[in-house]
């Protein structure tokens, strides 16, 4: 089936088999394998995008949902070819380390920040809390957040 | 993947760096092995055993093969060379032939056009098995049925042991083994089978050169043994298998072994078309081995002043179905079993056993982190037998430089117990927290349901060591190579090249930044790393590579240095010096396979590293739920050479030990893991992980370049003993089993 979408502003037209997410379509389709694949049930957070501005595991939702939706992707955060301070956050705080989670997690961080720019360490680690790292143990992950609420 | 490094003021060795790789990481440019693409490229997947054991009568690929989009089914009979391959033995089937010996073991490939073509024609290969009874009680697999009967092991030429499914017994016997004292703790311990849980699942590409050779990009640790493994199966000489680094999302000691090297490049030679294979999660957990599981017995006796007389150790580990590493996991089990105390007396048995059950091999601490959840558990129990204090009896008995070891090594170089424990302890802790309170900080966070009238709060302490590098005469060698070339503005530029695996780690900076202090040079590319360029690094693995790696392009820069400076400092466009080194790090020496005492009196570790943990939990004893509230630490690191990354190896591996301690095991039912996927098997998430502070202890190793120890394995080592401590304190239980369960810290009065 052909689907419509916008993927990080650019409108994209996808020929997708009913079953596929979005993760598959971005990944495979698209060119856009920023956005990871590590468990596909929702529970690691590595394919984390926005859809509509709102936080979605891109394994969890069918290309067909996204059909005339915007889609903004790890590829996509920044603007005018800069990073987005939070992926500058990452990169100086030492938050990246295999950086498999990374993607999801910038994402996720943009959108915590994007509801509340100055979020308390509780909500930070709430907010965080779907999205897993397996190598950081997560306090360079929260000094990251941190610097990007305070680089706003 | 080819990672240039920016041009920095800083860079030098000691200077907290930020990695070279992560622009491309937080951007999502970085190509992990799961991104990699090639025109033509066919998906593979793996046919995997329903069975734990059990006799392989027929195997049907005719169906398979005729599924749309198929291009090839492969067996057991289309491997072109070696049948078997393995790290320390050639045990485990390129792909199963006469029977099966695990859950998931692979028993057919299928290369196919989309991957969902090839996922359905392997569920139609066709193959007949007769269910054998699976060996899957350690205790009794040396009492039953050999699992590898055309292998009789005898031990494996290690301490002679005629029974069957023996993969290693160590036996140790130190000063007097029947010595005793006034006052004594026994104990017996278990441990659950933890997984490496990388978020990168298994992934790679094969691709054919057309001259029947093959190209494998690949998320693993070592390339060069990947390769000398996979080119006997193929039948080729190993220079035509070429092994690439891809980006590694994660290894933790599960990509020491193979997953789809062979695989692909069977398919791939097979088909003429690059061949790509990602496992998913469910795949994963059977896709690479895991940490061993194990019983450990222990007996510690002193003296009425707390003076550590004789300890007593029997240690099973479960192996599961194939050897990997557990030979030199057995071996690390028994010779830290006393842990980084001064012990005059010991008696050590330690087996490992071939099981059905999950084949377990390399993980983050191997055997040490076994063999200290019981040491510390006994320490801990002998200072309350005593009446001492738990810190004063671990300083009592802390090892130093010139003690002996139970292996009949002296402890020569940095090992700073003593000061590592104190630095430790003198960390203040947090104030208890006043209820009633947000229940994000209670116990089991947004699912508790009380308000708090259960928690109880417990301090815990505890202290580990491992060995650095390899042990008992596997000396190995590490090799880099440095070229120095002007570019077009005739600025020097130096090119470092490595087959050391990145797994996250951040070895790549360690390269660098060796690179700019030895050549006084910004101006620092680190190369692809490749069996190609260079010969062999070794493993990322025995948090042996930043040592090993530095050492080497130490050696080729002051090469690169002294040739530069006869050619008077200066390239011509064109001109260029190229120098590859090899490091060898100290001799070590195999043990006495009768004593377990050092041959010759030498070393059979290269060198030590210690961590001391103390950790303040809260357990809702109501509901039988945990919060760890704070963890300090203070490890022995030799010398920090790139401070941030350091101080992120001891944050991740300790929550890598926080999830064992708490939630993290493979379940098994006769042989077959029930919790396949992060929907069962939990990791710790940013909830679970509390504040930390870690103080860095900076003695220099002596035989290391800089003073460097590597710092990934200790965290893990100390942290489940410490968390399961604080447990303890909490909830006065013995806890003898980790992971805790709920039901273990329930229904206190």
């Amino acid at each position: 089936m052909k689907i419509e979408l916008t993927v990080n502003g650019e409108r994209h037209e996808a020929d997708v088999w009913a079953g596929e997410s979005l993760l598959f379509t971005l990944r495979e389709e698209l060119g856009l394998p920023g956005s990871k694949n590590a468990c596909e049930q929702g529970e690691c957070g590595s394919c984390s995008v926005l859809l509509d501005g709102k936080l979605v595991c891109a394994c969890l939702v069918l290309t067909a949902q996204a059909e005339g939706h915007e889609v903004v992707t790890v590829e996509g955060l920044g603007e005018e070819g800069r990073l987005h301070r939070v992926q500058e956050a990452f990169a100086e705080t030492g938050a990246v380390q295999c950086g498999f989670c990374t993607p999801g997690l910038v994402v996720a961080t943009a959108a915590l920040l994007e509801r509340s720019p100055s979020p308390g360490d509780d909500e930070i680690r709430e907010a965080l809390s779907g999205n897993l790292c397996r190598c950081t143990g997560y306090q360079k992950i929260f000094d990251a957040v941190r610097a990007a609420a305070g680089a706003a | 993947m080819s990672t240039p490094a920016r041009k920095l003021e800083l860079g030098r060795v000691g200077e907290s760096v930020r990695r070279i790789d992560a622009i491309p990481k937080v951007a999502g440019e970085f190509a992990y092995a799961s991104d990699l693409y090639a025109a033509e490229m066919l998906w593979g997947h793996t046919v995997r055993s329903p069975h734990a054991h059990a006799l392989i009568t027929a195997i049907d690929t005719t169906a398979a093969a005729g599924m749309p989009g198929v291009h090839a089914v492969l067996t057991h009979e289309d491997v072109p060379g070696e049948k078997r391959y393995g790290l320390e033995f050639a045990d485990q089937p390129v792909l199963a032939f006469d029977r099966v010996r695990y859950f998931g073991e692979p028993v057919a490939i299928v290369a196919a056009e989309h991957p969902e073509q090839a996922r359905r024609a392997a569920e139609q290969v066709r193959v007949r098995y007769e269910p054998l009874d699976p060996v899957v009680d350690p205790e009794r697999a040396t009492g039953m049925d050999p699992i590898h009967p055309e292998r009789w092991t005898d031990g494996h030429g290690y301490h002679h042991d005629p029974r069957p499914n023996v993969v290693r017994t160590i036996v140790i016997r130190h000063g007097d083994p029947d010595a005793d004292a006034e006052v004594a703790v026994e104990g017996t311990y278990e441990l659950g089978i933890q997984d490496q849980a990388f978020l990168g699942p298994e992934s790679g590409l094969a691709v054919p050169d057309g001259e029947g050779g093959v190209d494998i990009y690949v998320a693993t640790q070592w390339l060069h043994v990947d390769r000398d493994q996979v080119a006997p199966c193929l039948g080729l000489t190993p220079n035509r298998v070429r092994i690439h680094l891809a980006g590694v999302g994660g290894a933790f000691g599960g990509r020491e072994d193979l997953s789809m090297q062979i695989h692909g490049a069977m398919l791939a030679l097979h088909t003429n078309r690059p061949v790509k294979f990602v496992y998913n999660r469910e795949e994963s957990f059977v896709g690479h081995i895991h940490r061993h599981p194990a019983r450990i017995w222990m007996r510690h006796a002193a003296d009425r002043e707390g003076r550590l007389v004789s300890v007593r150790a029997r240690i099973l580990l479960d192996g599961g179905a194939y050897a990997s590493s557990s030979t030199a996991v057995t071996s690390n089990a028994a010779a830290f079993a006393c842990g980084p105390y001064s012990v005059p007396n010991a008696a050590i048995d330690a087996t490992c056993v071939y099981t059905n059950n999950p084949p377990c091999g390399a993980m983050r601490g191997f055997g040490s982190v076994q063999s200290c959840f019981a040491h510390e558990a006994q320490m801990d129990r002998l200072a309350d037998a005593l009446g001492m204090g738990r810190v004063d009896l671990r300083l009592r008995n802390a090892l130093g430089p010139g003690d002996v070891l139970p292996t009949g090594q002296v402890v020569t170089g940095s090992l700073p117990v003593a000061e590592v424990i104190r630095r430790c302890a003198d960390i203040p802790i947090p104030d208890p927290e006043e209820l009633p309170r947000d229940p994000i900080r209670l116990p089991g966070g947004a699912g508790n349901t009380t308000r708090g009238e259960g928690v109880r709060r417990g301090v815990g302490f505890a202290l580990g060591f491992k060995n650095i590098c390899y042990s008992e005469g596997f000396d190995d060698s590490c090799a880099a190579r440095v070229r120095v070339f002007a570019d077009a503005d005739g600025e020097l530029v130096a090119e470092v090249h490595s087959a050391a695996a990145e797994v996250g780690q951040g070895v790549v900076n360690v390269m660098a930044q060796v690179a700019r202090t030895e050549l006084e040079l910004e101006n620092v590319v680190v190369a692809p790393h490749t069996t190609v360029t260079v010969q062999s690094a070794g493993s990322s693995s025995a948090s042996r590579q930043t040592w090993m790696t530095a050492g080497a392009v130490q050696l080729a820069c002051r090469e690169a240095r002294s040739e530069l400076a006869r050619r008077g400092g200066t390239l011509e466009p064109g001109e260029e010096i190229s120098v590859e080194r090899v490091y060898r790090h100290s001799r070590t020496y195999p043990l006495d396979p009768d004593t377990g005492q050092v041959v010759g009196g030498e070393r059979v570790h290269v060198a030590f590293a210690c961590s001391a943990m103390r950790v303040v939990a809260e357990v809702d004893v109501d509901l039988g739920l945990t919060r760890v509230v704070w963890i300090g630490t203070a490890q022995d690191v030799g010398r920090a050479l790139n401070p941030q990354a350091v101080h992120g190896q001891i944050e991740g591996g300790t929550a890598q030990g926080l999830g064992l301690a708490l939630m993290e095991e493979i379940q098994t039912r006769d042989g077959l893991i029930t919790n396949a996927s992060f929907t069962d098997y939990l990791i710790p998430t940013a909830l679970d992980m509390p504040p930390m502070w870690t103080e860095l202890v900076e003695v220099p190793e002596p035989d290391a370049p800089y003073g460097v120890k590597g710092v990934g394995e200790p965290p893990t080592v100390v942290s489940t003993a410490a968390i399961v401590a604080a447990l303890r304190d909490a909830t006065g239980r013995e806890l003898v089993r980790a992971p805790v369960r709920p039901d273990e810290i329930v229904g206190l009065a």
